[in-house]
């Protein structure tokens, strides 16, 4: 009979219209700014420095060594070396990034900067409100609204975070017991003064590859 | 007579005119042209005499980019041709690079390539279908049931690899990311709940006397045009060439897996249309065999560095059956840091060749029918 598969097929839109209003699979509009879905885990946008401690400045693990900058597919990571050095978070002397901008009307969130970054001062955002009525200022994000602590790393991505933390103690752990070794093998050296006071922890070395 | 000389008269009179003939400019923001395409139509009262594709409008330089970008650097640019299924064309770049450099994939790297892989299939072929029908007038309905399920595959490739379209996952020997914990389970349900999505789809609209009607015998593309053609993928097999890559090539692990070529017979707008679900059909088969036997280990070749990746001189060409035919990549590289020459074959570009065979002599309306079931995205065509 002619007009039998829209029968059919207006039996399955009324079974939908009707589904909606018992089932959620049926319907799954959310009503945006009021309600949201929960964020999920690994979701990326744009990317954001860490740092270490209570100090931005201080604490800021990048130091500046324009491998992100050299490798960004776009080109909008902008970076000049300090000419001076800083300790960073364990007291180690190392180079700061005195300007560090980057253009995240440019970026187009492919997180190679992340993947190529050694010493895991890079990581990706899940903020996406970030409209402005100022095209270009903006959206040129500098280093000081670009670092975050590393508590709110392990906010937004808990298993990554805990992951980078894992590698980063263990290079620690690894940079100490070198440390410790030489100290013991000068203090077992006859005549020698004992060395001077160890430093509290050694710095974050380069974590081979990308931790994740 | 007045002393400025009417507009009209200003103009030539072209051969068209003096036919009766009316030129008409669909495009490029008419909204069923699937991104910004235009098509110069001359039309003999509704029938089509003359059709000439016009397009270009999204060119962004894609592969001279790309020469002056590492080979890693291209990889983010290559999600965004088919910006429906990213992770397809990176597996094609992908390919390519590891057979410019020789790379090999572990195991369990090439299991997730074809799950991810099936998986964009499947929400390309979904959204496809909305969009077809959507062309033809049946507004809105199908497309939202279409874009319900593509959500979910969506939501399953945010969780992989962080973004939902741009997802940029494949590396070179391998994939970035390994699965999150819980991930492979939310894949299992959602492939498990598709087959009653393909039912209700197939219910709604398949039978339909105006769908009928209006695809039947419209369109036709003959086995011989689409073979002289190089048509590929869906397009082709609606017509009956039996031509899928993965059958033909056996690239990554697809000889595991037992799963069928469906083929059309008469090449219309309904066989391209119905060739989508039986390779949904098909593609969750695969899935389903690829999530019971994904092995442990490694996800990336150890050997290959992220930085400083250099290529011996020489060339390949990889190339994959991506959801709209075949894609491939070729690359030239002269051992430096970037390719030397990179080309991209695109499905899309030459799937389109034909538009003008298959609409001349068919009415205006049905233009709009039959670009849509050719599937294209324009960031492939214009790259």
């Amino acid at each position: 009979m002619v007009g039998n598969g829209i029968l059919k097929g207006l039996t399955e839109t009324a079974r939908n219209f009707l589904g909606s209003y018992v089932k959620k699979d049926r319907l799954t509009t959310v009503q945006y700014p009021e309600e949201r879905l929960p964020q999920i885990e690994n979701t990326r946008d744009f990317p954001f420095l860490i740092y270490d401690g209570p100090d931005w400045h201080a604490g800021m693990r990048c130091v500046a060594c324009q491998i992100c900058e050299k490798e960004c597919p776009p080109k909008c990571i902008f970076i000049d070396k300090s000419k001076d050095k800083k300790p960073d978070a364990v007291g180690k002397p190392q180079a700061y990034p005195a300007v560090f901008n980057i253009d995240i009307s440019v970026c187009m969130s492919c997180q190679i900067c992340v993947e190529v970054c050694p010493f895991d001062a890079i990581k990706m955002d899940v903020v996406y409100d970030l409209p402005t009525d100022d095209r270009f200022g903006g959206l040129l994000l500098d280093k000081k609204k670009l670092a975050k602590s590393n508590e709110y790393y392990h906010q937004i991505h808990p298993t990554e975070a805990a992951a980078v933390d894992g590698a980063l103690a263990e290079e620690r752990a690894k940079a100490d017991a070198k440390v410790k070794a030489a100290a013991e093998a000068k203090a077992a050296a006859p005549a020698t003064p004992p060395p001077a006071a160890p430093k509290p922890a050694a710095p974050a070395q380069p974590v081979g590859g990308d931790p994740q | 007579m007045s002393a400025y000389p009417s507009p009209t008269s200003l103009l030539e009179p072209t051969a068209v005119a003096q036919e009766q003939l009316l030129e008409i400019s669909m495009g490029p923001q008419h909204p069923s042209t699937h991104g910004v395409f235009r098509m110069n139509v001359i039309l003999d009262g509704e029938r089509v005499v003359k059709l000439k594709p016009v397009f270009g409008y999204l060119h962004r330089n894609h592969e001279k980019i790309a020469e002056n970008e590492t080979y890693l650097g291209s990889m983010p640019y290559t999600d965004r041709l088919d910006y429906l299924c990213s992770i397809t064309n990176n597996w094609a770049y992908a390919i390519a690079v590891e057979k410019l450099a020789g790379i090999q994939v572990p195991e369990r790297a090439e299991y997730l390539r074809v799950i991810t892989g099936e998986l964009t299939r499947l929400q390309n072929h979904a959204s496809l279908l909305g969009f077809l029908l959507q062309d033809m007038g049946s507004s809105g309905t199908p497309l939202m049931y279409a874009f319900r399920e593509r959500e979910k595959i969506l939501d399953l490739f945010e969780a992989l690899t962080g973004a939902r379209m741009m997802c940029n996952y494949m590396r070179f020997g391998g994939c970035r990311v390994d699965m999150p914990a819980g991930w492979l389970d939310q894949a299992r349900q959602v492939v498990a709940d598709f087959p009653k999505f393909l039912d209700e789809y197939e219910k709604l609209l398949v039978g339909n006397e105006i769908l009928m009607e209006r695809t039947q015998g419209v369109g036709v593309l003959s086995k011989e045009l689409a073979i002289n053609a190089g048509m590929s993928g869906p397009m082709a097999r609606a017509s009956g060439v039996s031509y899928d890559i993965r059958k033909v090539d056996k690239y990554s692990i697809y000889e595991r897996f037992a799963f069928r070529v469906p083929l059309g017979s008469h090449g219309d707008v309904y066989d391209r249309y119905m060739m989508r679900f039986l390779e949904m059909r098909e593609s969750l088969k695969i899935l389903n065999e690829a999530m019971r036997d994904i092995p442990g280990g490694p996800i990336v070749d150890p050997k290959t560095k992220v930085r400083n990746f250099r290529p011996k001189p020489g060339e390949a060409y990889g190339r994959i059956e991506s959801p709209k035919g075949e894609l491939g990549f070729y690359l030239i590289s002269d051992g430096g840091s970037n390719p030397y020459r990179y080309r991209v074959r695109p499905p899309s570009l030459i799937n389109l060749t034909v538009l003008e065979d298959l609409c001349l002599g068919q009415n205006v309306a049905d233009v709009v029918a039959i670009l849509g079931s050719v599937d294209i995205v324009l960031g492939e065509v214009d790259r």
